[in-house]
C-alpha cells in the first residue's frame, strides 16, 4: 500500500508540471491584462511603466522560469488585480466555498441517497416514479435558471430569505464559518440547495440503478430465504453494495463543486473561490488563474487517492495496487 | 401544517432581517468593487470610489464634475507655470491627527511609486514639483504651462504622512493606514464580500447621511435587481436597461438616471492604405476619404439605437461630450439619419458598389454593446456597406484594438469604443482620441484609429498650454469642431447611468459614473 501511495505521489507530481506549463502559456495566449486595469486615460509612458510593474516586458519563457523558481519556494506570484500574493486570496476564500461545498453535498447525499433506493426498490410505484421524474428536472434545469428563480420565488416574492452574499460569521477551527449562525444559515440554504439539485439528481439515479441491480443478486434472495427482515436487508445488504459507485462519483464530485461552484457563486454573490476565479478570468489576472488551477490540480489529485483508499474500506476484495500490463 | 411553517420562516427571516438594519444605516450593492483600499494602488473607477469616502482631495468635484474646495479653499496660478493652493484649516484625520502641507508633500511622494500598481497616479503626478511655502500654503511649478493643474490635483487621495510612511497596499487594506480625512471611516474590507464603512462624525464639511454603510459587489446583473427587490440592499447601481421597465412600475424602487461623460463612437483606420478588415477594394481603404466617412455617419440612425437598443436610456452624440461640459461647442449637431444622402457619398467616392467591412466590438464592456454594434452592421448593410460584426471579452478586444497588428500597430479596420472624459472637460477625448499618435510626447494613446491631422494637433497642443480658461474653452471647441467635421472618429450616443434605491432614498447621478453615498439624498 505506501509503495502505492508513493508512486501515486509520484505520478501526480508529473501532472502538476505538466499543468503548470499548459495553463501559463494557455492564458498568457490571451489579450493583455494591462489594457484593462490601466485606466483609460493612460499615456504610453504610463503603459510602458505598467507592463514592467506586472512582470510583462519579459519574454513568456522567462516570466515562467521566474514563476518556477517562486513556485518552489511556495510563492504562486502576486495578483495583478489586487496587488497581494494569489495564494492568500484563494485561501483568504476557501473557508466559504468549503462550507457551500460541504452542505450541498450533504444534502445530496442525505436525501439522495434514500429517494434512490425508494426508487429502486419500487421502480412501478407513484412515488417512485415520481422521484426518478424529479431526477431529469435536477438534471436538465440550467443551474444559473433555478438560482434565479429560487432568489425570484424566496427572497422577492415571499421575502422569506435573503437574495444574495453570505451572513453573519463566527470563528470555527480558525475559519470563519456561517453555518453556526441563524443569519448565516439562512443566507447558505438558497445557494447550498441550488449547487445540490445536481448532484442529488445524480446520487438519486445511481442509487437507484444499483439498488434495482442489487435487489435481484442471490445474496439478496438469500439473506430473504434465510429470514432476514427487509430492513436488515436494505439498509445493510443492498446500501454497503450500491455505496462504491456513489463514493466513487460523489468523490470526484465533490471537486467538482469546490472547485467550479462557479455558476452558484456568481448568482448568489457569495465569496468564495468560484467567485474570484470567474472576475479573476474577467480581469486576466494570470497569477491568481494559475494558481488556482494548480490547487484544483492537486485537490483532484489528493480526493482520487482517498477515494481509492476508501474503497480498499468499502470492499475488502480491492487492493491498492497498480494495474500491470 | 404547511401554512404555519413558511409563516413561521417568514417571522423569523423578518426578525433576522430588521435585527441587521438601523434607521442610519445603508446597505449597497456594486456591480464592480475595488481591487484594493490603498487610495493609489490602482487609478481605476471602483478603486476611486471607494477611496473617495475615506479620503478627501486638495480639489473635489460635484455630480457635474465641476470643481470645488476640498482640502484646499482656493487656488490660482501665479504665473503660467506656479500655482497656489491654500489649504483648509483645522481639519484633523480620523485618528485625530493634523492635517497639513506635509501631508499634501508627502501624498505626491507616494502616490507614483506604489509597488507592483496596474495603473498608476504617476499620470497626474509627474512634472509637478510641490513646495511648501507654510504649514497651509503650497506651490506646484511645471515646467510648461500646465492648465489642468485643479484637475488633475482633484483626481490625488490625500493620505496621512504619520500612517503612511512606510506602509504598504496591505496596511491599507487592513485599515490600519487607512486614515484619512473623509466623511466616512474605514471599518473593514473583506474582498469579495463587502467593505464596511462608518460616519466620521468630525468631518469639516457637510456630515454624512448614514451611520453605518455596508457596500457589497454583486457582478451579476439579474442578482443584483433581485438584491434590491428582496430588500437586502437599499440601493444598486448599473441597473441593466432591460430591467428598467418593469422597475419603473415598482412602488418600491425609485430609480435615477443621469446622462454620463461617455460617448460611445466608431473609430475608422485613417492610416493603412491598405487596411486589414476592408475588403472588396483591391488593396484601397476608403475609410480615408471623409465622404465615406460621412456617409457612414448618415446612414447610422442614432435616434433608432437609442430607442430601440438602449431602450431609451442614452442620448445621441454629435461629438466628444454631452452638453454643459467645458470644451463641448455649440455649433456641433447630432448627424441625421440621411441613408440615400449616404449611397450618394458613396457614389461621389467612387464606392456606389459598396465593400466590404469588419466592424469589432466589446461585449461585456459598454451598456449593450454588442447589440450597438449588430445594429450599425444592419444600417450599413442597407446603404450598400456589406458589414460583417465581431465581439468578443473586453479582456482580447482591447489589447487587439490598441496593438494586436504588426508593430503593435492596432489590429481592426473599424471599432466600437466608448471614452469616458476623465477631466471632465475636452481636452480629454482630444488628447487621448483625436490628436497624431505620438509615443515621445504622450500624445494620441488610444487613437486606434490613427487619425493624424496637423491643425487638431497644433490647437490642442495650444489649448493644453492656455491657462487663461475663457481662451482654452475657444481652442478646445475648435479643435472639436475641426476634428469632428472631419469624422475623426463617428460619435453614437452619451451613455445614461441609472441608479435604483427603496422608496425615501434617490440618488444624484454623476457624470463620472462613479456611486458616491455623498450623493445619495434621503427625501
Amino acid at each position: 500500500m505506501s509503495v502505492f501511495i508513493v508512486r501515486r505521489l509520484l505520478q501526480s507530481l508529473a501532472v502538476i508540471v505538466a499543468m503548470s506549463l499548459l495553463v501559463f502559456f494557455g492564458v498568457n495566449v490571451i489579450g493583455n491584462p494591462v489594457d484593462i486595469l490601466i485606466n483609460p486615460e493612460f499615456d504610453q509612458e504610463e503603459l510602458e511603466r505598467a507592463i514592467k510593474a506586472l512582470g510583462l516586458d519579459l519574454p513568456i519563457w522567462q516570466q515562467y522560469l521566474v514563476f518556477v523558481e517562486n513556485a518552489v519556494k511556495g510563492d504562486l506570484g502576486k495578483s495583478f488585480v489586487f496587488g497581494m500574493p494569489a495564494i492568500q486570496l484563494i485561501v483568504q476564500r476557501i473557508p466559504a466555498t468549503l462550507e457551500l461545498a460541504l452542505a450541498a453535498m450533504l444534502i445530496a447525499i442525505v436525501f439522495g441517497i434514500p429517494l434512490g433506493m425508494w426508487a429502486g426498490l419500487k421502480p412501478d410505484s407513484m412515488v417512485g416514479k415520481t422521484i426518478m421524474g424529479g431526477s431529469i428536472l435536477g438534471f436538465s434545469l440550467p443551474t444559473f435558471w433555478v438560482g434565479i428563480m429560487m432568489i425570484m420565488v424566496f427572497a422577492v416574492m415571499l421575502g422569506v430569505l435573503p437574495a444574495t452574499g453570505r451572513g453573519e460569521t463566527v470563528e470555527f477551527l480558525g475559519m470563519q464559518v456561517s453555518f453556526l449562525t441563524a443569519d448565516g444559515l439562512s443566507h447558505l440554504l438558497m445557494p447550498a440547495l441550488n449547487l445540490a439539485l445536481l448532484k442529488l439528481a445524480l446520487v438519486i439515479r445511481l442509487a437507484r440503478a444499483g439498488t434495482r441491480e442489487a435487489a435481484l443478486q442471490d445474496y439478496v434472495k438469500f439473506a430473504r430465504a434465510k429470514g432476514l427482515s427487509p430492513r436488515r436487508i436494505v439498509m445493510v445488504h443492498i446500501l454497503k453494495n450500491i455505496l462504491i459507485p456513489v463514493v466513487t462519483v460523489l468523490g470526484l464530485e465533490l471537486g467538482n463543486v469546490i472547485a467550479y461552484s462557479v455558476v452558484t457563486e456568481t448568482v448568489f454573490a457569495w465569496p468564495g473561490m468560484g467567485k474570484l476565479i470567474i472576475d479573476s478570468m474577467q480581469l486576466l489576472d494570470r497569477p491568481i488563474i494559475v494558481a488556482y488551477l494548480l490547487m484544483v490540480v492537486f485537490l483532484f489529485i489528493t480526493i482520487n487517492l482517498l477515494v481509492d483508499i476508501l474503497y480498499s474500506v468499502l470492499d475488502p476484495r480491492v487492493r491498492l495496487q497498480d494495474v500491470k500490463g | 401544517m404547511k401554512r404555519i411553517t413558511l409563516g413561521l420562516l417568514g417571522v423569523v427571516a423578518a426578525v433576522l432581517l430588521a435585527g441587521t438594519v438601523g434607521a442610519a444605516d445603508l446597505r449597497v450593492g456594486l456591480k464592480l468593487e475595488p481591487s484594493s483600499i490603498d487610495p493609489h494602488y490602482h487609478n481605476l473607477g471602483p478603486n476611486n470610489s471607494a477611496a473617495r469616502h475615506i479620503f478627501d482631495r486638495l480639489v473635489h468635484t460635484n455630480e457635474k464634475q465641476q470643481l470645488g474646495p476640498g482640502l484646499a479653499v482656493s487656488w490660482k496660478p501665479l504665473s503660467d507655470t506656479v500655482w497656489e493652493f491654500k489649504l483648509r484649516q483645522g481639519v484633523k484625520f480620523h485618528d485625530g491627527s493634523p492635517f497639513t502641507a506635509d501631508d499634501v508633500l508627502f501624498t505626491f511622494e507616494r502616490a507614483p511609486n506604489v509597488e507592483a500598481s496596474p495603473s498608476s497616479f504617476a499620470l497626474y503626478t509627474k512634472g509637478k514639483t510641490l513646495k511648501k511655502i507654510d504649514d497651509f500654503t503650497i506651490h506646484i511649478t511645471t515646467e510648461r504651462p500646465y492648465p489642468l493643474m485643479p484637475n488633475d490635483v482633484s483626481t490625488l487621495n490625500i493620505i496621512s504622512k504619520k500612517h503612511g510612511e512606510g506602509a504598504k497596499t496591505a496596511d491599507y487594506n487592513s485599515g490600519k493606514a487607512a486614515i484619512g480625512t473623509g466623511p466616512y471611516k474605514f471599518v473593514e474590507w473583506v474582498p469579495g464580500d463587502r467593505l464596511v464603512l462608518e460616519k466620521n462624525p468630525d468631518y469639516w464639511g457637510e456630515k454624512a447621511a448614514f451611520d453605518h454603510v455596508v457596500i457589497k459587489p454583486i457582478n451579476s446583473d439579474p442578482t443584483r435587481v433581485a438584491a434590491l427587490l428582496a430588500g437586502d440592499v437599499d440601493m444598486i447601481d448599473q441597473v441593466p436597461t432591460a430591467d428598467i421597465g418593469h422597475l419603473k412600475t415598482n412602488p418600491e424602487v425609485v430609480l435615477s438616471q443621469g446622462v454620463s461623460n461617455r460617448v460611445i463612437y466608431l473609430h475608422l483606420d485613417h492610416d493603412r492604405d491598405d487596411s486589414p478588415f476592408v475588403t472588396g477594394t483591391g488593396g484601397k481603404n476608403p475609410l480615408k476619404d471623409v465622404r465615406v466617412r460621412k456617409a457612414i455617419s448618415k446612414a447610422i440612425n442614432r435616434p433608432a439605437i437609442v430607442e430601440k437598443v438602449m431602450e431609451g436610456i442614452a442620448i445621441p452624440a454629435g461629438q466628444l461630450l454631452p452638453e454643459g461640459f467645458f470644451g463641448v461647442s455649440p455649433n456641433l449637431k447630432v448627424e441625421a439619419y440621411d441613408p440615400e444622402g449616404a449611397k450618394k457619398l458613396l457614389a461621389e467616392a467612387g464606392w456606389g458598389g459598396g465593400f466590404g467591412l469588419t466592424l469589432h466590438g466589446p461585449n461585456d464592456r459598454y451598456i449593450n454593446d454588442d447589440k450597438i454594434a449588430q445594429a450599425i452592421g444592419q444600417m450599413l448593410t442597407r446603404v450598400g456597406i456589406e458589414a460583417k460584426i465581431e465581439t468578443m471579452p473586453r479582456s482580447v478586444y482591447f489589447s487587439r484594438a490598441s496593438r494586436g497588428g504588426p508593430n503593435k500597430t492596432p489590429e481592426f479596420s473599424f471599432i466600437l469604443v466608448g471614452w469616458g472624459a476623465g477631466t471632465g472637460e475636452a481636452s480629454s477625448p482630444l488628447k487621448s482620441l483625436l490628436h497624431t499618435y505620438d509615443k515621445a510626447r504622450g500624445f494620441g494613446a488610444s487613437n486606434r484609429g490613427r487619425y493624424s491631422n496637423p491643425e487638431v494637433d497644433k490647437i490642442i497642443e495650444d489649448a493644453l498650454a492656455t491657462v487663461d480658461d475663457a481662451k482654452r474653452e475657444k481652442l478646445l471647441q475648435k479643435a472639436t469642431e475641426i476634428a469632428i467635421n472631419d469624422l475623426g472618429i463617428i460619435p453614437l450616443h452619451y451613455q445614461v447611468n441609472t441608479w435604483a434605491t427603496r422608496p425615501g432614498l434617490a440618488y444624484t447621478p454623476r457624470t463620472d459614473e462613479a456611486t458616491l453615498l455623498m450623493n445619495v439624498v434621503k427625501k
